[in-house]
């Protein structure tokens, strides 16, 4: 299994090599791609991308929890979490892909 | 939001850009995102989230209509765990 860690510069990198952009506009491209699927989801928006996965916000209630280490009871507000459901395909891909 | 809708913007900040060349870059970084985990990497973006492959053990299962137990094999699943500023924006803290 890989280790590796990729980050937006390889995305760039990728942007790069695929389309023959400059590697500034590559990057810059990939940045704006993750600028607007953040708004819509700040939006309350669902980002739905066929074949990669869905991210969705979903609202929490707010609860007693506890500092599991102290035992302490602390409130916990109610918020607004993200949530990403790949698609069938990337389970299969990265489940065929990791098999040994 | 959808793909085309992510492309469509994409395009209309990019009037140099040919629609097509937009589809391809878009289609380039999700592809890239998914070829990433198929390998076992991770993938990082600072603000956004990271996108992680766990690995789910072997256990046995039951089928819930007819009760009868099959083993079910370890594998690895995608995991994306939320970036701390779009988890912060999102409750309107940035």
């Amino acid at each position: 299994m890989g280790e590796k860690t990729l980050t937006r510069m390889d995305l760039s990198e990728a942007v790069f090599r695929e389309v023959g952009l400059s590697r500034n506009e590559s990057a810059q491209l990939v940045e704006s791609m993750l600028q607007h699927m953040s708004d819509a989801l700040v939006r309350g928006e669902q980002v739905k991308i066929s074949s990669f996965g869905t991210f969705s916000v979903r609202d929490k209630s707010a609860r007693v929890g506890r500092n599991p280490k102290t035992g302490e009871e602390v409130p916990i507000q109610p918020r607004r979490v993200l949530t990403f459901r790949p698609s069938h395909l990337m389970k299969d891909r990265v489940a065929e892909g990791n098999r040994k | 939001m959808i793909r085309s809708e992510l492309i469509q913007k994409i395009a209309d900040e990019n009037p140099h850009l040919y629609q097509r060349d937009v589809e391809r870059i878009v289609n380039t970084v999700f592809e890239e995102v998914t070829n990433a985990m198929a390998r076992g990497d991770r993938v990082e973006l600072r603000g956004f989230g990271a996108f992680s492959v766990k690995k789910r053990d072997a256990r046995v299962g039951r089928n819930p209509r007819t009760g009868e137990t099959v083993n079910v094999e370890e594998k690895h699943v995608p995991f994306f765990k939320t970036g701390k500023l779009l988890r912060d924006r999102l409750n309107g803290k940035a």
